[in-house]
């Protein structure tokens, strides 16, 4: 997902003149061909999260269209006022494009565990906040990243992730994908971002096996959040189960919860949140160990949805 | 500490005249940062009566030269040059921070024209102003960019950051200039945080500096008239300031940084200090 994105912001910037590569002392040899190509587009800067967003913004202003593209904790929580003030104040189409989003860099510890940054992000007004599933959406993402006037948040995940994300389906920001619709009620409704979504329709096939109706929403765009979607597929389920890889604090459970309780439906679904607890992570080990540690696996997910169902 | 003259010549009309506007919008809003605003007047006179290439019938010219007030704080005097070049009605400075004003207490691009930058929060104008140079160096324009920074905003390291940047993509055409009255907020930049020796700074973050006189209207011409000092630098110009001046009764005191609740009777003083509300 991450070569993917990169390699489209190259992409896009041979057909569209406003798109502009900034990176913030990333990997060496990054883009080296968009470089050689278009060097006044391409620019690696030094470990200046704060100055890179100003810049961006300042380009923005001036027509441009920056891609910035650092480790996610850096680029959300190092530089939070320049996103807020100078990217969301003056609403630039400015794209921050987060390596290593959720639990990726688990072995790094908590430093690097970006967990919090779709809580920060979907705080700040005019913010767009996205986590793609695989890399196939992630270049639908990014081609209708070209249309989007506002500030973009592009939380990245591993690499390698299974593709599940389907072109039929379409894309478009801010519109949630039924990935699996029986159209059942009184069944069971999973609400996933990222690549969470890829084990939520595996624990959904597990449900299924085991005669529970289950349909899974993926929400690529945490905001402006869809929710025309949630309320049409979670009125008629009586558990909406809301998966993330993410703090439950602020995140896509939050967001979901705040849209049922303020439009509920009749009658209230019971709402259970899957995602991080509210504490630093204690361990190391890779990405699936921690999702392993949270709960956040796909047969732990239909473990707990059954026992929501008791 | 400085390197300049000390014969700073008394304020002329224009100077006054700039200043009363500037009376004008705190009288409008019955607030304002005072000191901080009057230390910029002749840095902002010079910059829009001799300096930067602007229409403001077209706030938005592509060829423009950009200004940013990366101290927002000092905004009345920006908002005074502004209306004093027509890019909107002075009446507006009578509505400074009413609720539904387009001029508040920090400048906002969009709310009011010719406003290049939202600032107030330290420290963003100077990367915004790296962006805007480099914007310009990609299409072919021959735009500059000028940031005004204040002496206790440079202690924030963002400041830093957008020097090394500019420095490395030696940007001669972004200037920033010090308004350097050494005086912030809770004290002098001496006792709070000294910036010395601050011209060896930014000579070693990769930017030619020149030290003016910030109120001498003549040095500052010929500095800026100058520019770029360096063909292949970013240019610091450091203006030795007065926190205040023009208002004795203000000059060099912290405690005019800001106010609030401004009566008719301190107005009155201003003005009186001033050489009066209609010379």
């Amino acid at each position: 997902m991450r070569k993917t994105c990169v390699d489209m912001v190259y992409t896009l910037a041979k057909r569209d003149p406003r798109v502009v590569f900034i990176g913030s002392d990333l990997s060496p040899g990054l883009l080296d061909d968009m470089k050689a190509e278009m060097p006044d587009h391409h620019y690696m800067e030094g470990v200046m999260e704060a100055n890179v967003i100003g810049m961006a913004a300042g380009m923005a202003m001036d027509g441009y269209m920056p891609f910035v593209n650092t480790i996610a904790t850096f680029i959300t929580r190092r530089c939070y006022e320049q996103v807020a003030l100078d990217l969301c104040l003056h609403d630039l189409p400015v794209r921050l494009i987060g390596n290593g989003g959720g639990l990726v860099y688990a072995p790094l510890g908590p430093t690097h565990l970006a967990i919090e940054d779709m809580a920060i992000m979907r705080a700040l007004p005019n913010m767009t906040v996205t986590a793609v599933a695989d890399a196939d959406e992630m270049v639908r993402l990014m081609e209708a990243s070209l249309d989007w006037p506002h500030p973009i948040y592009m939380r990245l995940a591993k690499g390698g992730d299974p593709i599940v994300s389907d072109a039929a389906r379409g894309f478009e920001i801010g519109k949630a994908i039924a990935m699996r619709e029986t159209g059942a009620s009184d069944g069971v409704l999973i609400v996933a971002t990222g690549v969470m979504t890829n084990r939520a329709l595996t624990a959904a096939d597990m449900l299924e096996a085991d005669g529970i109706a289950c349909e899974v929403l993926h929400v690529h765009t945490v905001k402006p959040l869809d929710h025309e979607a949630i309320l049409r597929m979670a009125s008629r389920a009586r558990l909406v189960v809301i998966v993330e890889e993410h703090t439950i604090v602020g995140g896509l459970g939050s967001a979901v919860t705040d849209v049922l309780v303020e439009n509920p439906p009749t009658p209230m679904p019971t709402i259970r949140r899957l995602g991080i607890p509210d504490r630093f992570a204690v361990n190391y080990g890779v990405q699936d160990d921690l999702l392993e540690i949270y709960g956040l696996q796909p047969a732990q997910i239909a473990r707990s949805i059954t026992d929501s169902l008791k | 500490m400085s390197k300049v003259a000390s014969s700073t010549p008394p304020l002329d009309e224009r100077s006054l005249d700039l200043r009363r506007l500037v009376v004008r919008a705190l009288d409008g809003g019955k607030r304002g940062h005072v000191g901080s605003s009057l230390s910029l007047i002749e840095i902002l006179r010079v910059l829009y009566d001799d300096v930067l290439r602007f229409d403001p019938a077209r706030p938005g010219w592509p060829e423009r030269d950009r200004c940013i007030l990366s101290k927002g704080h000092g905004c009345i005097a920006l908002y005074a040059l502004l209306a004093d070049k027509g890019f909107f009605p002075a009446a507006e400075l009578d509505r400074f921070c009413h609720v539904d004003a387009i001029l508040g207490g920090h400048p906002e691009r969009g709310k009011a024209p010719g406003i290049e930058a939202s600032t107030g929060a330290l420290g963003h104008g100077l990367s915004i102003g790296v962006g805007m140079a480099l914007a310009a160096r990609m299409q072919k324009r021959s735009s500059r960019v000028f940031v005004i920074a204040g002496d206790g905003e440079i202690n924030e390291g963002s400041v830093w950051e957008a020097a090394l940047a500019a420095g490395k993509h030696k940007l001669a055409n972004l200037t920033v200039v010090v308004d350097y009255n050494k005086l912030q907020s809770a004290g002098t930049t001496r006792e709070i945080q000294d910036l010395e020796p601050l011209a060896d700074k930014w000579t070693s973050f990769g930017f030619r500096v020149r030290e003016v006189d910030g109120h001498d209207v003549d040095a500052l011409r010929t500095c800026f008239k100058d520019l770029p000092f360096d063909g292949a630098k970013p240019s610091a110009v450091i203006a030795h300031t007065v926190k205040g001046k023009g208002v004795p009764f203000a000059e060099n005191d912290a405690a005019w940084h800001h106010k609030s609740r401004l009566g008719d009777d301190v107005i009155a003083e201003l003005y009186a200090a001033i050489g009066g509300r209609d010379a």
